[in-house]
């Protein structure tokens, strides 16, 4: 066994860390939040310019073809520095698609411009009565001519607006939540039909709510076998938790140093508040929330490629229970040790806060990764 | 031991329900339901209909407004207020600083401050905290130095609630730097349109202009505006926490409880509402157990006019349960706590929500419930005020 990062990924880390520093300053991202589209575009093309973009993909399309840890170590450093481009949606997510189920024409068209920055993508699949369950599925694509035309609603998809196309859970058949027959859709953004209401989010994000009214697309826009879409999204989806994970270790560990610093520095009744030991007992049981979270993505990234899918998704959903508890404790403990500062905007506390309570509900909270672990 | 109300409490409980249903307008009580921003003139004009009905100041000495009730009448009348969906009382006039003036303040000073405080003319804020002086509140350095007839302020107070309405601040403030801390404070009635007093907004992490800090800048104050002895502000200070930490919880507790049971039956999960779901069902259980324990909690404690100890354990299982229900709300309205539309909690918002109406509030309100294990002494200082003047330690 060894956990010891290699030399090229030592070499990722280091450049990422550098681009969170160089551009990533709270102030510069709360720029980014502020603008138009939520983020930079020049960071995204900057992004492919080093090669991140196209990292997961595969050499054939000219992607680098890094595997799970590297996905882990970019991610952990998003995480650090609360990096709001939509790397997510697009890249592990809208990529894990077309690698998982694109077509061969999908992949030669699509990857290359994907790795290049020259196309997002973003993933609609949550519905109103959907909660976390992916297979509760209402949205319907009914046969037309050589085509589908797709009728329904997708909620709160994330990077929406600024995506080429965004990949649409749809039902060819089956009833609302049977696994069998959701089909995964390849939609262009701007076809007719297809209406979005975009917004912000609560931690620095963008998503928008997705009507479909009698969407046209072809055959080729099918991703995956018709009818087998849900095999295709509990992979995907296993491999952005797994992501998820790597970017809240992130954000725990800078609020578990962060926080560890200003008891040192803030002094009330004459000492540092580190001085008292009730304080002390909570960053040690911070610090031990930390530990935990970086092990459980450790083995959800290794076990990500697993054979057996049992194995995989039971490993999933521990991480995102592990995660969903570490994220609570480490974000709220932050905000209650920083006293009235921590409830500033001001800090970047509160921001580190926000996105792990947000994780949480990502693909399903703890309550929903619990049961799926037991009925596994 | 007996845990009914008496005939004569239910009748006064059935006379206070009358009373809101007459006088709250439909769309005020709507505003404070959805959790939507209250303005300044909410708060005024229900605390004004209060005060035409005599109910504004209750526990004030009956001869300056209050009236004679007994402790279950004033629980009752909290509680049937948070029940009818009333914009809750701005509690730094009427509920802290009142009862300073009228226990320790002049003649001349009970009549001057007490008129406007009953009626809502004056708006009035809190001025404990400093940037170095939170939880070691003894520690404060705002000096107050007298100057003939005036005193003159310099100094920064923070977190001041609402001080962007305030017309009146009480302070506290440095008058020696001899002895101990405490012996050296003062309690200082300034008012807010002093020349040199500058308020700047501090924006929380939910968004919202709730707090403020106050800088002042060789401000003079009346020497008049003085309460009690100089140097003896401390024992007027603590005097008046105990007010601060000892209101009733139970009724916004078990409002907040009922909104979550809406929100949990209306949400889906495999097709069945989420308050069916087995784990959720046992949450919510949980919690209303634990609410139960502190109803009773708090029922223990009602007729100790002046409560100590309790008022901080109240204060801690209290604001942990607020805590709770909020998140538990975020919980249950799942992706759609994401969307964050800043006007949707304004008044007169008039685009559809974004996913249902009940979920807009739940994100703003979870971040914002942080601070209730902070303000008002953090739970931290509630403990170790337990640990110290109950256990003995
Ligand atoms: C089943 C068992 C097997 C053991 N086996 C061995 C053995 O093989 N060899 C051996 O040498 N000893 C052994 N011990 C003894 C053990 O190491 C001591 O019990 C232990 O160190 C605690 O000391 P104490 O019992 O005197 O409790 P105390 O030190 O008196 O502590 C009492 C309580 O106060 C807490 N406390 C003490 N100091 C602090 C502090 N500074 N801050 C916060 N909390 C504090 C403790 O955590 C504990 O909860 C054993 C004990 C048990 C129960
Ligand atoms: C929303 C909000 C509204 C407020 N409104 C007002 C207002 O209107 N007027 C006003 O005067 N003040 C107000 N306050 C200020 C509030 O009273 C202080 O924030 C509080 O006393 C804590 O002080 P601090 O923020 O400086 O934190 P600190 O005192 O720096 O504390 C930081 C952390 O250390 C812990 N800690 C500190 N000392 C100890 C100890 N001895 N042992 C163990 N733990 C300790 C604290 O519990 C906290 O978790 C408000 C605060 C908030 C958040």
């Amino acid at each position: 066994m060894d956990f010891s990062l290699s030399e090229e990924q030592q070499l990722l880390k280091d450049s990422v860390q550098r681009f969170v520093r160089e551009e990533y300053e709270l102030e510069s991202r709360r720029k980014l939040v502020a603008t138009d589209i939520g983020y930079s575009e020049d960071n995204w093309a900057k992004m492919a310019e080093l090669g991140w973009l196209a990292l997961p993909l595969p050499e054939e399309y000219g992607g680098i073809g890094g595997g799970a840890v590297d996905t882990m170590v970019l991610m952990e450093e998003f995480g650090r520095g609360l990096v709001v481009e939509p790397y997510m949606s697009s890249v592990i997510i809208g990529g894990g698609f077309l690698m998982a189920g694109g077509s061969e024409k999908h992949k030669t068209e699509l990857l290359p411009k994907l790795g290049a920055g020259e196309l997002k993508l973003a993933f609609g699949y949550a519905e109103r009565q959907s909660r976390f369950d992916l297979n509760d599925v209402e949205c319907k694509a009914e046969k037309s001519g050589d085509g589908y035309i797709l009728n329904g609603h997708k909620g709160v998809v994330f990077h929406a607006a600024t995506a080429d196309k965004i990949i649409v859970s749809a039902r060819t058949s089956g009833g609302s939540r049977d696994a069998d027959g959701i089909t995964l859709f390849l939609v262009d953004n701007n076809c007719n039909g297809l209406s979005r209401r975009d917004y912000p989010t609560v931690d620095g994000l963008r998503a928008s709510e997705l009507e479909l009214d009698g969407v046209a697309v072809g055959a080729d826009a099918v991703l995956g076998a018709v009818g087998g879409g849900a095999a295709l999204m509990e992979e995907v989806v296993g491999q952005a938790i797994a992501a998820i994970c790597a970017e809240s270790v992130g954000c725990m560990d800078v609020l578990q140093e962060t926080t560890n610093e200003y008891l040192k520095t803030r002094v009330q009744f004459g000492v540092p508040l580190s001085k008292f030991q009730v304080l002390q007992h909570r960053m040690v049981d911070m610090f031990m929330e930390c530990e935990q979270a970086r092990s459980m993505c450790y083995m959800v990234t290794l076990k990500i490629g697993d054979e057996d899918p049992v194995e995989r998704a039971k490993a999933v959903s521990a991480a995102k229970v592990q995660i969903g508890n570490s994220g609570r404790y480490v974000g709220q403990q932050s905000v209650q040790l920083h006293g009235g500062m921590g409830m500033t905007d001001e800090l970047h506390v509160g921001h580190y806060f926000k996105r792990l309570t947000m994780i949480d509900t990502m693909f399903g909270n703890k309550d929903h990764h619990l049961k799926r672990y037991a009925d596994l | 031991m007996d845990m009914h109300y008496r005939p004569e409490d239910l009748a006064f409980q059935a006379e206070v329900r009358q009373f809101i249903q007459a006088n709250l307008p439909a769309d005020l009580a709507d505003k404070v339901r959805r959790g939507l921003h209250l303005d300044k003139e909410d708060f005024v004009f229900w605390q004004k209909k209060l005060n035409e009905q005599g109910w504004f100041a209750p526990h004030w000495p009956v001869a300056l407004g209050g009236v004679e009730w007994n402790p279950t009448q004033h629980y009752l009348f909290q509680n049937e207020q948070v029940e009818g969906c009333c914009p809750p009382v701005i509690p730094f006039g009427v509920r802290m600083v009142a009862p300073v003036i009228f226990t320790y303040g002049s003649e001349e000073q009970k009549q001057r401050f007490l008129p406007d405080i009953l009626d809502s003319t004056a708006w009035w804020c809190q001025g404990y905290s400093e940037p170095g002086s939170g939880s070691d509140l003894a520690s404060l350095q705002t000096k107050a130095v007298r100057d003939g007839d005036d005193y003159i302020v310099n100094g920064t107070k923070t977190w001041t609630t609402l001080a962007q309405y305030a017309d009146w601040i009480f302070c506290l403030v440095r008058t020696s730097t001899e002895g101990k801390p405490q012996e050296g404070i003062s309690f200082l009635l300034i008012d807010m349109n002093s020349p040199g007093i500058d308020v700047t907004p501090i924006i929380t992490i939910d968004g919202s202009h709730e707090v403020n800090s106050v800088f002042f800048t060789d401000v003079r104050v009346p020497a008049e505006n003085l309460i009690g002895q100089e140097n003896q502000g401390w024992t007027y200070a603590k005097f008046l926490l105990l007010f601060e930490r000892s209101n009733s919880l139970t009724g916004s507790l078990k409002q907040q409880l009922h909104r979550l049971r809406g929100v949990a039956r209306q949400e889906l999960t495999g097709g069945a509402p989420l308050c069916a779901d087995p784990a959720f069902a046992a949450r919510l259980a949980d919690y209303e157990v634990q609410l139960r324990s502190y109803e009773f909690l708090e029922l223990r404690t009602l007729g100790n006019s002046r409560p100590g100890a309790e008022a901080s354990y109240l204060k801690i299982i209290g604001t942990d349960l607020q805590q709770l229900a909020s998140e538990l709300t975020l919980q249950a309205v799942a992706y759609y706590g994401n969307p964050h539309i800043s006007d949707a909690l304004v008044h007169g918002y008039n685009e559809p929500s974004v996913g249902p109406d009940y979920a807009a509030p739940a994100a703003p309100q979870y971040f914002n419930y942080r601070k209730t294990a902070i303000y008002a002494g953090s739970n931290e200082i509630q403990r170790n005020i337990l640990s110290k003047a109950v256990l003995g330690m």
